[in-house]
This record gives structure tokens, sequence and C-alpha cells, in this order.
């Protein structure tokens, strides 16, 4: 068969993008218009699904099929439909605010279950849409318009928590980072299960520069660690690494241990103890990790589940017969 | 099969009304349901009402503990499980003390007396016996029988625990009254070899219990005759015995074949819903697949997502589950997407009486979502009728695109009654399109409107005919957001009129009784049987009294308020306080008077024929 071969423009709607100038959502925008085509899946068997605030504007710039939710529930949407339609890929497209407050419940169940679904979280650690009050990743003590004398909540971590509730895929990018972000999306549209892909998005007027230390090119090698399955925990251009001692993860110079002593990233491994330590190395006492944490192949999905479910039933008590139901057990004739 | 045919004498009666009554352990509702099927075997007309604690296992032997089962069985055609009764069963003084005011006098009072001692009096908080007060003997027919003990040693023989085979006293209880009605014990034989068969002792123990409560009955001295009912004149047809949760779930795999849709249900356990859900969940063979979501919201909105992928999609919750689901529902208002919502109504507000019946949840269907979101509510009369109420639900649903309301309620979810089975080949297909690319214009929109103001069901995976849909105002036609005034206008009104126009292809109102009198009493949803019964004993009064009972309540038939007009007299009769008369008032500026009860119990028909009665004298 002779699929047409797609560009990233022919993701893009007739809608205007109305994200602020220098937003980060438009670096995210472009790069799954970018990747979209070279997943080979068809536009009209693609659909996105978002919540509220700023990111879940998304489906509307996208021609694919596209549904802009209640706020923190797309998720549950999803569910629906991708039980109903395995076929479809769908992409849910959130926010902090939209997944871990509101939506905090149906983020973890959604992981949970393993539904074959691509998340995609936008995380500004602020509420843009609502112009700027804290998240529920904001930094303790951040000044907002609704903390003047600063955050006093503790942040979660998306990654912990996706980890927690058993995901199968947990990875995460940079908007300024491009190709990371791009292969990472990619990555995760691969993925057989819910893949959660968080991805650090600067909202430049409400809080700018709040990831500075991982979005700015400079101070990005010395922040942050790129993970490569397989591979030794490195940063800094090579001269810095990951070493687990006890249980706990502390960072070395690679000229004064042996190589052996590095951690070697292994995102496959079931047990999440170790990818749970990554998740929670945080900027500024350790370089934060990127790329997949962990990628978990073979766990069955949700959606297959319950159709396999209908199929067994049909096999075991065949096609179901409405005037067999009805007439089963006592009945009696009036005559 | 042993014979189970009385010497004694038999008196014939049109019908019985029955209670059973006894601790939530001491398996009441499955002896009711038992009788139930029984006498719905032996072709007479039921009508059955459960009325259990919220508590799974409410403390032993107190009043709050127990657990009854109210079944009228009749030669006659009969819509309530009656007033008052003829015989109650109860098995300890908890029983006895909370349930003793409706038995009639004279009526028929059946104890298990080894439920009676002191340590039982103590956990009901009752001075002394009970049954030893004179005003028992004087006033009913009392029959003390030691059921526990003749129970132990009917199934000594089986080698069981006490425990256990204590536990065989509700079927002792069973033959007893099942002797005592002339009932065939085989439809419970079956079912216990069915239930308990793969335990051979019990099934064997409680089938000898069974028997032992027959014979029982059969050689005591205190049971000079039996009653007998003889079967009712109902239409010609096949007969079963249907609850109206399983009505429902029956109704809506049979609105899926009808549309050759598979059903998707997304719920969260809540009472009295619950129970469409276990049935569903059977059905799986039916192409139905059930979700039990994280909670009331996400299993609205999963039902959403599979609308919009194209399947039949439907959630069910009641009052406090609704109200979660709020936000949602506009959500699918405004989306226009075939969607059904059941409310199995119970007591409110808040978590308020969970096993309990109410019908306090109308206004919250028809104006609980902010903005301006009308959307159609049905609501069925009984529990056979919900079968019917949920194909009408889908049709109007798929017709117009938009979330159905169903309001059931705790009543005739749980109520039975024969139920004259569907003939599923006369039933009539409900037509479900959805638009190719090459029937549609070149650009296409989604948000362009038919004949009944629908807008086209376009589903993922077709080619051509991506768009985009969400919670903001849509422009007219694209569906693109828009803040345009006049669209919103525009927008709302459309969508109102939508709604608006089912009044014109739905039947008319009609009424039973005469078209114009002094009094027409107004009812909705599952007090139809009281309301009904009440009416035509008014009628049998010589009252010019007639019925209007509302299964469409939004939009209501178009002709309601010109049959209310006709009428001297309108009076609502409703389990709140006063919601469809505020519509109706509201609606065709006709004034109403309120039959208003919130006591967690169904209407008895006395009330309401005394109200009424009442109301005629003014």
């Amino acid at each position: 068969m002779n699929l047409p071969v797609l560009k990233a423009s022919d993701f893009a709607s007739d809608q205007d993008v109305r994200w602020c100038p220098g937003c980060g959502d438009y670096s995210i925008l472009a790069q799954m218009k970018k990747i979209l085509p070279d997943l080979g899946f068809p536009r009209e068997k693609t659909v996105f699904i978002s919540g509220i605030g700023c990111s879940s504007r998304f489906p509307y710039y996208m021609n694919t099929y596209g549904m802009h939710s209640i706020h923190g529930r797309a998720p549950a949407f999803a569910t629906g439909l991708k039980s109903t339609r395995p076929e479809l890929m769908v992409w849910v497209i959130t926010g902090d605010g939209d997944s871990l407050s509101i939506g905090g419940n149906h983020f973890i169940h959604v992981l949970r279950r393993n539904l074959d679904v691509n998340i995609v979280l936008f995380n500004n650690r602020i509420y843009g849409l609502t112009k700027g009050q804290y998240s529920p990743t904001s930094v303790e003590g951040q000044v907002t318009k609704s903390t003047p004398m600063g955050s006093i909540d503790h942040p979660l971590q998306p990654l912990s928590v996706a980890l927690a509730a058993e995901a199968t895929f947990v990875a995460r990018s940079i908007d300024a980072h491009v190709k990371h972000l791009g292969e990472t999306l990619k990555r995760a549209a691969a993925h057989k299960g819910t893949s959660l892909v968080e991805v650090y998005q600067n909202c430049n007027v409400f809080n700018d520069g709040a990831m500075a230390y991982a979005q700015e090119k400079k101070q990005r090698a010395d922040n942050v660690i790129e993970l490569v399955h397989g591979k030794p925990l490195v940063f800094a251009n090579g001269t810095k690494g990951i070493r687990l001692v006890g249980t706990h993860l502390e960072v070395v110079n690679t000229d004064e241990v042996p190589a052996d002593d590095l951690l070697i990233h292994d995102e496959a491994e079931p047990n999440p103890s170790i990818q749970m330590m990554l998740a929670r190395m945080s900027y500024p006492d350790m370089p934060e990790p990127i790329g997949v944490l962990r990628a978990v192949e073979g766990i069955p999905t949700y959606d297959e589940q319950i159709n396999q479910q209908v199929d067994t039933a049909k096999e075991l008590k065949g096609e179901g017969d409405l005037n067999q139901l009805f007439n089963a057990g006592d009945t009696w004739q009036v005559s | 099969m042993v014979a189970t045919t009385t010497s004694k004498a038999i008196r014939s009666v049109s019908g019985i009304t029955v209670r059973l009554a006894g601790d939530s352990g001491d398996g009441m509702q499955l002896l009711g349901t038992q009788l139930t099927n029984t006498s719905a075997l032996a072709g007479n007309d039921v009508a059955t009402f459960p009325d259990f604690p919220a508590e799974i296992r409410a403390p032993r032997g107190t009043r709050a503990g127990v657990s009854g089962f109210q079944v009228q069985f009749s030669s006659e055609e009969i819509f309530t499980p009656g007033d008052t009764l003829d015989a109650l069963v109860v098995m300890n003084p908890a029983a006895m003390v909370t349930n003793l005011t409706d038995l009639r006098k004279g009526g028929i009072l059946i104890a298990n007396e080894d439920g009676f001692n002191d340590k039982e009096f103590k956990l009901a908080k009752v001075e002394a016996n009970p049954l030893d007060a004179s005003v028992i003997e004087e006033t009913y027919r009392l029959i003390k029988v030691p059921m526990t003990q003749l129970t132990r040693t009917a199934v000594s023989e089986f080698g069981l625990g006490v425990k256990i085979a204590d536990r065989c006293k509700n079927f002792f209880a069973m033959g007893l009254v099942y002797w005592l009605f002339g009932r065939s014990l085989d439809p419970t034989l079956r079912f216990i070899q069915e239930k308990f068969g793969k335990k051979e002792e019990v099934a064997a123990a409680n089938e000898a219990a069974l028997r032992a409560g027959w014979a029982y009955g059969e050689t005591t001295e205190a049971f000079g005759e039996s009653y007998q009912v003889e079967a009712a004149e109902l239409e010609p047809g096949t007969y079963r015995n249907i609850m109206g949760n399983q009505a429902l779930a029956w109704g809506l795999i049979t609105a899926s074949k009808l549309s050759d849709k598979d059903l998707f249900y997304g719920t969260y356990p809540i009472t009295p819903a619950s129970d469409i859900l276990h049935e569903l969940t059977k059905y799986k063979n039916f192409g139905v697949r059930t979700f039990q979501a994280e909670d009331e919201i996400a299993a609205v909105c999963s039902t959403i997502g599979a609308a919009f992928g194209g399947s039949m999609a439907v959630t069910a919750s009641s009052g406090p589950g609704i109200a979660l689901k709020a936000e949602a529902m506009g959500l699918g208002m405004i989306l226009e997407l075939p969607l059904i919502v059941i409310n199995v109504q119970r007591g409110g507000p808040s978590t308020g009486l969970p096993t309990k019946t109410e019908q306090s949840d109308l206004l919250q269907a028809m104006f609980g979502r902010n903005g301006e979101s009308p959307i159609p509510v049905l609501a069925p009369c009984s529990p056979g009728d919900c079968f019917d109420i949920a194909i009408e639900a889908w049709r109007l649903a798929t017709q117009c695109m938009a979330p159905v309301m169903i309001l059931s309620d705790g009543y005739i979810a749980n109520g039975s009654e024969p139920w004259q089975i569907a003939d599923v080949n006369s039933l009539p297909p409900i037509q479900v399109d959805h638009p190719e690319a090459g029937d549609q214009p070149e650009t296409f929109l989604p948000y362009s409107r038919d004949e009944f103001l629908a807008r086209p069901w376009a589903i993922p995976g077709t080619p051509g005919l991506m768009h985009r849909v969400g919670g903001l105002e849509k422009e007219d036609g694209t569906g693109n957001v828009s803040y345009d005034p006049a669209n919103h206008q525009l927008m709302t009104e459309t969508r109102q009129a939508k709604v608006a126009k089912i009044a014109e292809r739905i039947p008319a109102q009609d009424i039973f009784g005469e078209q114009s009198g002094d009094v027409l009493l107004v009812s909705w949803g599952g007090t139809y049987g009281a309301c009904h019964t009440a009416v035509k004993r008014c009628q049998e009064n010589g009252h010019q009294v007639s019925h209007m009972h509302l299964r469409y309540l939004n939009p209501m038939p178009a002709n309601v308020g010109e049959v209310m007009r006709r009428f001297k007299k309108v009076m609502v009769a409703e389990l709140n306080q006063g919601q469809l008369r505020m519509l109706l008032r509201s609606d065709y500026l006709v004034d109403c008077e309120g039959i208003n009860k919130v006591q967690g119990k169904p209407f008895t028909v006395s009330e309401l024929t005394e109200s009424i009665e009442s109301a005629l004298q003014t």
C-alpha cells in the first residue's frame, strides 16, 4: 500500500496559535508536528486529548482528531476512547496543574492501568492561564500572586509520582532541547502502554527562567544528565558521573574513581528503585536526569485486556443472543 | 417431586401482602426474592419492596440492622407492593417492633420464637418479650414457631456446624410461608440446586429445612387453613419477573444491538445504581465493555471519550455521584455527543439515605450544570418500564446528539414485577449514521445541523473529517473556538431548541380516567403504581379524578399544559418538596397543589387517596 508521505505542515490545523510569544509550548508543538510524519501513522487515526490550561489548547493546533476537555480529566476521556477504539493513537496533553492538582487522581490511575496512550506533561511550575498562581510543582518559597510570602507547599516530582503509580514508561525532556525532545516523544509513541513524558517548559510571562539551569545551553551540561540505556551516568562533558553508594546516589569526578564504579543506566529494569532515585535527583544538589528513566515492555495494556475479555466471552459463550437472555431461567406463559 | 398438596382447608383470596423481616444476616432478601419468583411463576401479578439498611452487617439483633422484604401477589392487576400487611414474618424482636405497625388488625404474625430471648430483647432495646403483650394476641393471629430448633433438627443428619445449620432457618421460614400461601416448592428447590449444588451437604440441608417448614405448616394445629391466590389475568404472552436495575441493563444492551453499536459502560460503585454494573459486566459476549473508574468524574468522562469514538456510551450513579458528574455532563452537552446518564435516585441531600428512595434530583437533572445546558430527561414508571426507557433514551440521544438523563429511583431499581418478555425482532432499529468524507462538503462542518438540529457524528478514523471539539464555545458550523457575542447567543438558542424539538416527535400525553374533571393527579417516575391505584380507588368511590403520569420530563409532551387546564384542580404527588410542581407552574402558569413526602419510603395508596379526597372537599 502506498501511504502518502506527510510533512510537519500536514499536521497543522487552520487555527492561529495563540500562546504568548516566546512560550515553550511552541517548541513542543513544532517537535510534535515534526515527529508525527516519521511515525507513519495516519492522521485520521491520531487523537489529541487535553484538559484545561495553556498547554491544553494544543489539540486545536493539530490537524488530527482532538478534544479539549475539562480540567484534569483528559486521561479519563482517553480511557473511554482507547478502550473502545484501541487502533487509534491517542496523545494526552496536560500541564503540571492539570495533571497533578485537579487531575491527580486520573493521572495515577491511567498510569497504573497501563492504558496504551502517550502523555505529554508540560511542566512550567506555575499556573499560566489563570495568570500566575503557584502550582504543585512550584518550588518551596516561590513568590507568586497567590503566595506573596512564598509557597509553603512541598512540590511534587511528576516522575516520582509516575513511578509510584507503576508507570511502564517514564521520561523527561526540555522544550529548548529540541532534538532530544523529538527523540523522546518518538520513544514514547513507540512504547506499548502508558508513556509519560515530562517536558520542562518555560513560561516566559509568569515563571521565566525557573528551569534556566536545564534549559539554557550553557548551564545544561553541568546541571543535566542525559540518560542512555546501558551507558554510565556522566555529565559536565564527561568530567562528572553518578555512583550508587548504599541506598543513595552521589556525584563523583570521573577522573577520581574507576570507570566501573559509575552507575549504568538500566531503563528496562522492572524494579523501579534506582529509577526512583534518579527521579528524585534535583537541582542544585544534583544534576537532573533527562531521557528515558524507565521503559518496561511486555506489560499487558488496559485497552488490550478489556477487548480480550470481550473476545474471550464471545468464544466461551458465543455471540450474545437477546432472546436467549430474556427467556433464560424462570418464565411463564399467560394465554 | 415430593407431593406438596395440603390436606387442610384452602381459602381463596384475591391477593396477599406479606413482609419478611429479620436481621440483615438472616437471608430475608433471598426469602423475599424466592417468594416473588414463585408467585410470579404461579401466574400472580406481583410487586415488591425490599427495604434494607445501608450497613452491610449492621450490629446484629439491633433495630438498625433489620432487613425487610415486602411482596404483594394478587389475582388482579396490581401496581404497588401494598399498603398494609396481611402477614408479617419476624425472625427477632427488633424486626417485630420496627414492622408491627404495618400489619393490619387480624393479620397473621409469624414469629421465630427462638429469636426472642433476653439477649435479643437487650439488643432490640425492649423491656420484655413483645410477644407476651396481651394486645398482640388480641389484635393479631400470633403464631410462635421455634424455627431455630426445628431447623437444627431438620438438618442434623448432614453434620453441619451449628452456625451453618442455623443459616438454613430462612429456608424453614420459606417452607412455612409457602405452605401458608399454597406455593410450589419446585422453583426454590431448583434454585437451591443451582446456588448450592456444588456444596452437597449445604444444598441438602437447605432443602431439608424448606421441606420441614412446609411440613410444619401442614401438621401444626396453629394453622387451620391455608390461602390460595389464583393466577392474574395479564395480557397474553411470555413473562418473567424483572427488577428495575436489571431491566435498565437489559434495555441498554438491547439498544446497543438495535443501533448496531457496542456498549461502553463507565461507572463508579454507588448504591442503588451498582447493580446495573454487576448485571452488565456479565454480558461481555454482547460486546459490552464495563469500566469501573477511579471516581464518578472519570466514569462520565470515559463515556464521553467512548462516545467521541462512536460507541454507545452510558454512565450511571445516584445523586451525590451525579453532582460530581455535572461539569462533564455540561461538556457532553456542548460537544453534542450522544450519551446516557442514569441517576438511580436515593434520599438526599449529600450522602442522605443511600438505601432509601426519593425523587429529589429532578431539578438537579434539569438545571444542575453551569450555564444554559438543557438536556432531555426521562423517567421510567416501573421496574419493567426501565427496559423501554433505556431504549428510548438511546434513540433520543442519537437522534439529537445530546446526553440524555434517565431518572430512576431506589424503589423501582430494587423492586420487581412480571415483565412481558420483549420480542426483540419487533423492536424498531435505532438508525445511527457516521458521515464519510465523500458525503460532506469539501470543508467539513462538524457543527452543521440536520432536521432535528443534530450535528454529524463524525468519528476518529474517518479520513478527511478530522476536527477538534472542546468545551469552549464553538462557532456555528465550523466548531472553531468563538467568542463572538452573536454566535454564543445563536449556539445557546440552537442547543435549547434541539431539546425542545423532541416534544414534536414524542407521543402526546395520555391520561387515565376522564379527559376533564375535578382533580388531575400528576406524577412522574417510580410513584406511578401508587398514584394509579389511588386514582382508581377515587374513581371507584365516585370521584371525578384522573391521572397524568409523565415519563418525558424534558421536554414534556406538547399537550401537558392543555391537559392540566381541563381540570378544576391539579395535584402533583412526588417524593420531594415540590420539584415537578415548580416546573409545571413556571412552564404552564397552572396552579398545582403538592402531595409531598420525604421519608425515604414510597407513597402508600391510602395516604394518596386521603389527600385527593380531602382536596375534593375543599
